[in-house]
């Protein structure tokens, strides 16, 4: 049997009811205080800061790390029920997410101590951006193919090459990037990259954004010339990122943002066809609904494995292929299902400017983050197929 | 899953395993496999899991009970086992006793409606009631005047027109025509039909899921085996591809499931709406996953998969046939739509989120 493959019912716990509440009222308030509009994901910039700072202060970053650093020592569960609320709001997470979710684990396992403290509080705090510098010009899913150098020098390394697709990269304060410091060997191509630590805004770092079809400017190439990064930012093992990616995608790959990109054209098109639906687009709510709640659910399984202490990078895999492909589809679906909607509903108007913004963000979804093939690709060696 | 589903559950895997083997199973055509297999499942229990000592079956719990029916599906049998189950806990809700014999529950589909006249005996006829023609009694839920009532009926006393579903197994019409009931009570308060076609539809959910393991096993072991230009077939990317997203759709369907089950084992009452949300939408689910996680299980497959012969349509074809029953996924699609539309759009997310 395929016993790899569980999805036990977890339960978030009675706690997360409470900093569920919490979390909808500090929302609900910067609603009015006006920072954000929860009705329009497609705002020019996503960059805010002060909100950034306000969040850190609720001891909502880095809120599974350590006390030492910053952290609050609370479950992967109640870090979810912050993530998703935040998700459904359209709350304006760019400057903090990569940081919360991704760059401050990495440094927590790896980082030498004073560079752990120097950093991890101040992303708790909501102060630093992270960016994460994966893919170049020619290497994107075959991460493996990287061909920006790092070679030594007194004290450190010197990096020259192009970083692209990099999301944040203008308005990051540091990146997790990784450099090749060797060739790769014969018998593992893999080898030969390192991870690091690399402080933005320094001489030897240019970002050029690049626009997207949405309209907005959110990646960028970053060239690095005769950039320095010191000994100790070196992340990890030299030559060995390649043992390091894996128990990241987990994290990586099943949260909340996984399937819930899109998601605003649903609640939309519910206020649009109003108490009393037709037929048509009763089922259509009806197919949708179940189909969200059942990522969901899947969602907080992976959240629940990883909690104790699991790596369910298969599972993880699923959620995300699963996860992107409906949150992709869900904004054509909502707009087969609006063709019908009464001329007089009143957010009718909001509903067609969101399918807009969603309909053409809906192509990065499968593709950011690890695409589908490299997910089915995954997904396949679990099951024994390579 | 807690300690003693899985002793349950194991229990079941090894009566099926030993008593009830695809391919055995599958060349057998006078199905003599099947009274010994019944017996085996009566002697441990099973049929009555969700019936109390006192109300003559063995006590289990609704989680057991949900684990037992995920394990059948695995084995997608042809006999009553989910059908008595399910009977077994619907007499159970108006203390009932539940006799010892194959029964199945009438009505089994949201739009038939049996009707408990003034006299008190039982009118109406309920198509596609799975195993009817195999089961000894049925468990009848009926609306009257006053209220709803649960009833035992004798399966002989009821016309049965026969008709066989997409899985093979009998999905029979049943009418009842002034009948008296061998016992007959009321339903506890604020149990309706809605209620038994949500418990039936988790019932069903649990059982497509089983099967969809089953075809992600069978197909994932079939393409290391089958050779196609000169290497197994599941060495080409298109294959190993397909075979992921079967692995989805049966997680899906897993996770649906199992969400719901347990949703129902852990719920004060079967009316509240994440009830309604966590049942309707593992039908939904399961359902979908049913189509497309079977359709990959037979692409996988090729011709040899269409063949009488081969086990993989006992699991695929009686997946799809288990959508229809206790309503299909557009019914529940259209009943979770409705509800949704009536709380209103803001009401949406707490409520998926509550789960």
């Amino acid at each position: 049997m395929t016993a790899a493959l569980r999805f036990d019912p977890i339960r978030l716990p009675e706690k997360c009811e409470q900093l569920r509440k919490e979390v909808r009222a500090f929302l609900a308030e910067e609603i009015a205080a006006g920072t954000f509009d929860p009705h329009a994901p497609n705002r020019e910039d996503n960059d805010a800061p002060e909100f950034s700072r306000r969040v850190g202060a609720k001891g909502w970053l880095g809120m599974t790390w350590p006390k030492k650093y910053g952290g609050q020592e609370r479950s992967f569960l109640e870090r979810y029920v912050v993530t998703e609320e935040m998700r459904v709001a359209n709350a304006p997470t760019r400057r903090f997410f990569v940081a919360d979710r991704q760059s401050g684990p990495v440094l927590l396992k790896y980082a030498p101590e004073h560079i752990k403290m120097d950093i991890l509080p101040r992303i708790c705090r909501g102060e630093l951006c992270f960016a994460i510098g994966m893919s170049e010009p020619n290497s994107g899913s075959d991460l493996f193919a990287a061909k920006t150098r790092a070679t030594r020098t007194d004290g450190g390394y010197l990096v020259n090459g192009t970083k692209i697709w990099t999301s944040s990269a203008h308005i990051a304060d540091y990146m997790i990037a990784i450099f090749r410091t060797s060739p790769p060997t014969k018998e593992n191509r893999r080898h030969g990259l390192t991870q690091f630590l690399v402080k933005m805004k320094q001489p030897g770092i240019k970002v050029n954004p690049i626009g997207q079809i949405t309209g907005q400017f959110e990646f960028n190439e970053v060239v690095f010339t005769d950039y320095f990064v010191p000994d100790d930012h070196v992340l990890g093992e030299i030559d060995g990122a390649w043992k390091q990616a894996t128990s990241e995608l987990a994290y990586e790959r099943s949260g909340p943002e996984r399937f819930l990109e899109t998601y605003y054209v649903l609640t939309e098109l519910v206020r649009a066809v109003g108490k009393n639906p037709d037929t048509r687009s009763a089922e259509g709510i009806g197919r949708l609904v179940a189909q969200v709640h059942t990522m969901r659910r899947m969602s907080v399984s992976v959240a629940g494995m990883l909690q104790a202490g699991k790596e369910p990078v298969v599972e993880a895999s699923i959620v995300k292929d699963i996860g992107t492909v409906w949150e992709q589809q869900l904004p054509h679906r909502v707009r087969d299902l609006a063709a019908f909607v009464e001329e007089t509903a009143t957010n009718r108007e909001t509903l067609e400017k969101q399918l807009d913004f969603a309909i053409k963000t809906a192509p990065k979804l499968t593709i950011q983050g690890g695409t589908t093939e490299v997910l089915r690709g995954i997904i396949a060696r679990g099951l024994g197929l390579r | 899953m807690a300690e003693s589903e899985n002793i349950v559950a194991e229990t079941a895997e090894k009566i099926f395993a030993d008593l009830a083997d695809a391919q055995t199973i599958n060349h057998d055509k006078q199905g003599a496999w099947k009274a010994p297999l019944w017996r085996a499942l009566t002697e441990a229990g099973l049929p009555l899991s969700w019936v109390p000592d006192h109300l003559g079956g063995s006590g289990a719990s609704l989680a057991e009970g949900f684990a037992v029916l995920n394990v059948a599906g695995r084995h997608a049998i042809a006999v009553p086992l989910a059908e008595t189950m399910l009977a077994g806990w619907l007499l159970t809700q108006a203390g009932i006793a539940s006799p010892e014999a194959e029964m199945t529950v009438v009505p089994a589909s949201p739009k038939d409606r049996i009707r408990r006249n003034a006299d008190g005996s039982l009118s109406g006829r309920a198509r596609a009631v799975p195993f009817a023609k195999q089961a000894k009694h049925f468990a009848v839920l009926a609306s009257g005047n006053d209220g709803i009532s649960i009833a035992l009926v004798d399966a002989t006393k009821c016309r049965i027109e026969t008709g066989i579903g997409l899985g093979g197994d009998h999905s029979d019409t049943v009418t009842l025509d002034k009948l008296r009931p061998v016992a007959i009570k009321p339903a506890p308060d604020g149990f309706d039909q809605t209620a038994l076609m949500l418990m039936g539809g988790v019932v069903r959910s649990l059982q497509i899921a089983g099967a969809l393991e089953s075809m992600l096993d069978i197909s994932v072991r079939y393409s290391n085996e089958r050779v196609a230009f000169e290497k197994k077939i599941s060495k080409f990317q298109a294959v190993q591809h397909n075979l992921a997203r079967l692995a989805g759709e049966s997680a899906a369907a897993l996770a649906a499931a199992t969400s719901a089950a347990d949703a129902i084992a852990h719920a004060k009452s079967l009316g509240d709406a994440a009830v309604f949300l966590e049942a309707a939408s593992a039908k939904i689910r399961c359902s979908e996953a049913a189509e497309k996680g079977g359709g990959i299980a037979h692409q996988v497959h090729g011709a040899i998969g269409f063949t009488v012969e081969h086990i993989l349509h006992r699991y695929s074809l009686r997946a799809l046939a288990w959508r229809d029953d206790f309503g299909s996924e557009s019914y529940w699609a259209v009943e979770l739509g409705k509800l949704v539309a009536d709380r209103g759009a803001d009401e949406l997310w707490p409520l998926v989120a509550s789960r």
